[in-house]
């Protein structure tokens, strides 16, 4: 028992989990903002914006996030030289949070769109017709409706993000837990199981929480009609 | 089915001397839905001051028309204008056009997220750019005018459908409409709950609103209406006073459409 305690701590889990929650945050706040932008092009009035966020998606949700996440320390950092920052490890820590928003949005748009189809289309019917312009009928009656109803669906995809944050791996973030725990079992490979519970406990710990939010605010902020 | 001889114009129409200049005009409105013909040869004026009231059996294209008018359904072709100015296909002139157009429908569409106060002050504050406690003074003096003034910070839901049509009146009275169109307003209300509707719109006709008005209630026609058009098949076939509509009908198809809802 000390002897594994010892190598907790030797391995800082506590700080490699605390990357993949920061990977998450992020992640999951540029996701937001992208996915909302992609939804928005999706009931847009025009038929290119239309045209182009169902393309993202399309292309976005069906590509295995490994790949993406590969091509972001290989392809955009090595080859196009798309830098983030000067520091090594921040680079690939911020090419990690691009990578997975870029994937993830594809998925909260898609969270969002399964929203906006629990507003009735009354609702920007009497928007359009009290003189609101898409923009602001989106803005003021659609979306805010339509993120209320999203919330379950968007919970699914956070609960995807937090646990897809390990794939970071791929884009050369040793410090977070998936590699961590590598280097922990080759090194004291006695441990095995004890060092996968811990991983696996604590992803329980972290996750949990995200599913019984989402399904109480689902519950509480459902738009009543 | 001849399409030209049953098509009238308001020519034709009587108008009393109170009338005002055109507001609405439909020329040779028409429009498909895919093989369905729904809106036939259209042409009609409402004046200012007008109160029309469109009936018809259901399916007769008459809540096509009354969306035609802000377009929330497009036509095929034709021309329609609201006080002169041609209806915008969209963008920003269209909305402008339409915050001039007031609209209530069959159900309410109160944006459900919001309190019945916000209801009546958002077009206000977001397309008049009123400040806010002007907007709010304005709009607790239009939810008191139609009675709802003490369920002003309740969601539209905790609300049943009578005050929750009046409040829809209010949204649209708050932008100040030059018209009002009503897509059967009294349609889905419970009938203790039709006479407090009505009686907020015979109030708004005598004050000289122009209003369009789809509804099978005789009892407002008889009361407020100018003029009835009775429309069946896309097509107006006929219009005339409530009175001389309701007692002498000319054409077969409105004696036996009024011969089946005059009997219940």
């Amino acid at each position: 028992m000390e002897q594994y305690l010892e190598i907790v701590r030797t391995f800082d889990v506590l700080g490699a989990f605390w990357v993949n929650i920061r990977l998450a945050f992020l992640a999951s706040i540029l996701a937001l903002v992208l996915g909302s932008l992609l939804a928005l092009f999706r009931i847009s009035p025009i038929p290119t914006l239309r045209w182009a966020g169902g393309a993202y998606v399309t292309v976005f949700r069906n590509m295995p996030l490994t790949i993406i996440m590969v091509f972001m320390t290989l392809g955009a950092w090595g080859q196009l030289n798309f830098v983030l920052s000067r520091d090594f490890d921040t680079n690939f820590f911020r090419l990690a949070v691009v990578g997975l928003a870029v994937y993830h949005a594809a998925f909260v748009c898609e969270a969002i769109r399964s929203g906006v189809n629990t507003v009735p289309i009354g609702q920007a019917e009497a928007a359009r017709a009290i003189g609101l312009p898409f923009l602001a009928s989106a803005r003021l009656i659609i979306l805010p409706q339509a993120f209320r109803g999203a919330i379950a669906p968007l919970g699914n995809v956070t609960i995807a993000l937090i646990k897809n944050t390990t794939v970071a791996a791929a884009a050369s973030v040793a410090t977070e837990t998936s590699s961590v725990m590598r280097t922990m079992i080759e090194f004291s490979s006695s441990y095995i199981y004890a060092i996968f519970f811990t991983f696996a406990i604590g992803y329980l710990i972290l996750v949990t929480p995200v599913g019984l939010a989402s399904t109480y605010f689902s519950q509480r902020l459902a738009v009543r009609r | 089915m001849d399409h030209g001889e049953a098509t009238t114009t308001t020519e034709h129409a009587p108008t009393s001397s109170r009338l005002g200049h055109p507001l609405v005009e439909m020329v040779d409105v028409n429009k498909h839905f895919g093989d369905l013909h729904v809106l036939r040869d259209i042409n009609l004026t409402v004046r200012k001051g007008e109160v029309l009231v469109v009936i018809g059996p259901s399916g007769s294209g008459k809540s096509t028309l009354c969306r035609a008018i802000n377009r929330l359904e497009t036509i095929d072709s034709g021309a329609i204008r609201i006080d002169g100015e041609p209806m915008p296909e969209e963008g920003r002139d269209l909305a402008r056009l339409r915050a001039d157009v007031g609209m209530v429908f069959q159900s309410f569409n109160l944006f459900a997220h919001k309190t019945v106060l916000d209801n009546v002050t958002l077009g206000p504050r977001k397309v008049r750019g009123t400040r806010k406690d002007k907007a709010r003074e304005e709009g607790l003096a239009l939810l008191d005018r139609v009675g709802v003034k003490n369920q002003a910070h309740k969601l539209p839901a905790q609300l049943s459908g009578g005050p929750q049509q009046r409040v829809a009146i209010a949204r649209s009275l708050a932008m100040h409409p030059k018209v009002m169109l009503f897509d059967e307003p009294m349609s889905a209300l419970d009938p203790e709950m039709i006479n407090e509707v009505l009686d907020v719109m015979v109030a708004l006709a005598r004050e000289g609103m122009t209003m369009v008005v789809i509804t099978h209630e005789m009892g407002f026609a008889r009361k407020a209406a100018d003029r009835v058009v009775f429309m069946s098949d896309g097509q107006i076939v006929e219009e005339a006073t409530p009175e001389e509509f309701f007692t002498h009908p000319k054409s077969d198809r409105a004696k036996d459409f009024l011969s089946k809802i005059l009997t219940h």
